[in-house]
């Protein structure tokens, strides 16, 4: 049987800007995947473990405040203590252009700085699971 | 962030204009329009200063009193923010609006793990009184009014304003603190809760009537239609929940016996600027209407004072009317957005810098800001007259329409159950979050323009217009450093003491001002206040909101 992809939509943090985060699980569940958004204010730890206990194939960040280096360094090497560094990281919001690389050099796939098209999220996801058929 | 649903015909005609608020635009209005609406001159508007209020609040208008322009700033430590205080006052601006780093907002203190990252990022860094001394050092508190945007723990800080107020030698009898201090928007579209709401209600009830009390030029709620439309509501939703909010604050104080018009007049509004022009003063001049008809016919407000029904607000921001691509198109985006302000009547203002897509502003990309504020003011003619929009058969046939949308909305929450139930469900948080999606695929379609965006698109080279500002790593280290030499130095039986009797007060279910202003008193952390506050009352769980 065909499996669906399952993506976790974090907000790692005190950031309360949840708006595009919300956006990307309307788009990416109106592409066909299972979405879980974890709500906001939370730990490294909460949001790996949720990644884990969901079992899910991506996980996207949504971080507003500027700490997105921060966190995403965080979250991937909690992933990789936990041997789940096979769990697809990408990070949007509020993300200077000379970031992106860095973000990438984290070990970030995709990076969707303010004004990303809806579409491309989903449209990164299908490419990165392009094995797998949603 | 577009501004109105055009349809065209193959010859690019506009052949319908509708407005997110539902709105239908006609291409000509004329009197029989308004003797369609049924409208009436002394009911609809009246002259200005009298009720209801449609066309200001002061009867001269902007020749009587220029708009306060409260720009949003603080960042950083302390210091940093005392200078970009001063700075501002130096040119002109005549109120303070701090923004707070996301841990104070959170009630965390710099040293707690939770903060790492973040001390100082979008905000000023609030520990203790010793914060408040510094970034508020050489300030006339007796004539610098002060906006704090803080919610969850906006009773410590409005706490601690006083404290450092008194420290300086400003009694509390004089200063004037507006603390942001709605948590139901701040669950709606913001973000930055820690309690359950019925929790948050009770620290603003708390608030309001100490105030009433104690510090009589205090105006200690600002209700923020802001972040609700900036979250996805439509213009008329925004002032619908927003006095929906409102309501539940007064039924809050109502409850503890205090009369409505010892306490009314002391709220104010943060409404947001952004959209189409024409909607935007509709929505404000209709905010100013349907607030005092609710403040009337609810609650019987007025009787003693009709300054009472006043709709006090600042109008401003506009943050999601900015774009990232073409950033200094935001400059003038930021003038017209100003210039609504100034025709909805706005008292005080205050205008989201060009390069906010990226970063917090520069003192350059502020001061900018602040000028084209007082460019619409005092160098183009808006202090010529009062309301000068008013009788156009446009403006308040349309003004008419938005004063029915809001009334539909505020009936739609009446039904539920009221705004506490429907934020507590989430039932508010889902309705907009979901608009909001449907909104940004009509923009992605083109349904609505947006220059720079899905319309002159252009290739741009990174971000070479805009400086970033950098996060100070080394002052965020100092911050904490200088956290631990004042819980070092500070008296111990002292602040153990205060906070016990802070503790005993919110278990009993007492008044927190008092107690608060003790413990700031004694250099009681903001953490350790939170902290009693989050023991008590628990933490909020976010219902299933997506």
């Amino acid at each position: 049987m065909k499996k669906r992809l399952r993506v976790l939509v974090a907000k790692p943090g005190l950031d309360g800007h949840d708006k595009g985060a919300k956006v990307v699980c309307h788009a990416l569940r109106e592409a066909g995947m299972e979405v879980i958004y974890s709500g906001l204010h939370k730990s490294v730890a909460e949001i790996v473990s949720t990644a884990l206990q969901e079992d899910v194939d991506a996980l996207g960040l949504s971080i507003l405040s500027g700490a997105h280096l921060v966190y995403a360094q965080k979250v991937l090497k909690a992933l990789r203590q936990r041997q789940a560094d096979d769990i697809v990281v990408f990070v949007g919001g509020v993300i200077p252009d000379r970031d992106i690389e860095k973000l990438r050099a984290l070990g970030v796939k995709g990076v969707f700085p303010g004004g990303t098209p809806l579409a491309a999220t989903a449209e990164f996801l299908r490419q990165e699971f392009g094995d797998k058929p949603v | 962030m577009g501004v109105a649903k055009y349809t065209r015909d193959e010859k690019d005609r506009v052949v319908e204009v509708e407005y997110l608020s539902g709105i239908k635009v006609k291409p000509l209005y004329r009197p029989e329009d308004l003797e369609a609406a049924g409208f009436d001159y002394g009911r609809d508007l009246n002259d200005p200063g009298e009720y209801p209020f449609t066309r200001g609040i002061h009867a001269q208008g902007y020749r009587s009193r220029r708009w306060t322009m409260r720009q949003y700033s603080g960042f950083g430590s302390p210091e940093q923010s005392n200078e970009r205080f001063k700075l501002l006052i130096a040119n002109g601006q005549n109120g303070l609006n701090v923004a707070f780093d996301l841990p104070s907002q959170m009630g965390l203190d710099s040293d707690d793990p939770r903060a790492e990252g973040e001390v100082g990022r979008v905000g000023m860094a609030v520990d203790s009184l010793r914060d408040f001394e510094i970034a508020f050092r050489d300030i006339a508190l007796d004539r610098i009014g002060t906006g704090l945007t803080i919610n969850a723990v906006a009773s410590i800080m409005l706490a601690m304003y006083q404290a450092v107020a008194e420290k300086y030698g400003f009694s509390k009898k004089v200063i004037s603190a507006t603390p942001q201090n709605d948590i139901l928007k701040e669950i709606i579209g913001r973000g930055a809760w820690i309690y359950p709401p019925a929790a948050g209600v009770k620290l603003i009830g708390d608030t309001i009537e100490y105030s009433v009390k104690e510090m009589p030029k205090a105006n200690p709620v600002s209700i923020c239609g802001y972040h609700i439309r900036e979250s996805g509501a439509t213009p008329a939703q925004e002032i619908a929940y927003a006095i929906q909010i409102a309501n539940t604050y007064i039924e809050e104080v109502l409850e503890r016996g205090l009369d409505i018009d010892d306490f009314v007049g002391r709220f104010s509004f943060n409404i947001n600027i952004y959209g189409n022009m024409w909607e935007t003063i509709a929505k404000f001049r209709a905010a100013k209407k349907m607030w005092a008809r609710n403040l009337v016919e609810r609650y019987g407000a007025g009787q003693k004072n009709k300054k009472v029904l006043f709709f006090r607000g600042l109008f401003g921001g506009g943050g999601s009317g900015l774009t990232k691509q073409q950033p200094l198109n935001n400059i003038v985006r930021g003038a017209y957005y100003g210039l609504a302000a100034a025709l909805g009547g706005a008292q005080t203002t205050a205008l989201c810098s060009y390069d906010e897509a990226y970063t917090i502003p520069t003192p350059q990309s502020a001061l900018l800001s602040l000028r084209t504020l007082q460019i619409i003011m005092e160098e183009v003619g808006l202090r010529d007259t009062v309301d000068p929009l008013a009788g156009s058969y446009f403006i308040e046939t349309i003004t008419r329409e938005m004063e029915e949308l809001i009334e539909k909305e505020m009936a739609e929450i009446d039904a539920y159950g009221g705004m506490l139930k429907a934020v507590e469900d989430g039932y508010v948080q889902r309705k907009v979050a979901r608009q909001e999606y449907e909104f940004q695929k009509g923009l992605e379609r083109g349904d609505y323009v947006k220059v720079g965006v899905n319309k002159y698109v252009m290739d741009e080279d990174g971000e070479q217009e805009v400086e970033l500002h950098e996060y100070d790593e080394a002052g965020a280290a100092a911050k904490i450093a200088g956290l631990k030499e004042l819980r070092r130095r500070r008296d111990g039986r002292a602040v153990a003491r205060s906070l016990k009797e802070l503790d005993l007060t919110v278990r009993r279910g007492g008044n927190v001002m008092p107690a608060l202003v003790k413990c700031c008193r004694a250099y009681a952390t903001v953490g350790e206040m939170a902290g009693i506050f989050k023991d008590v009352f628990g933490e909020f769980k976010e219902p299933g909101i997506f």
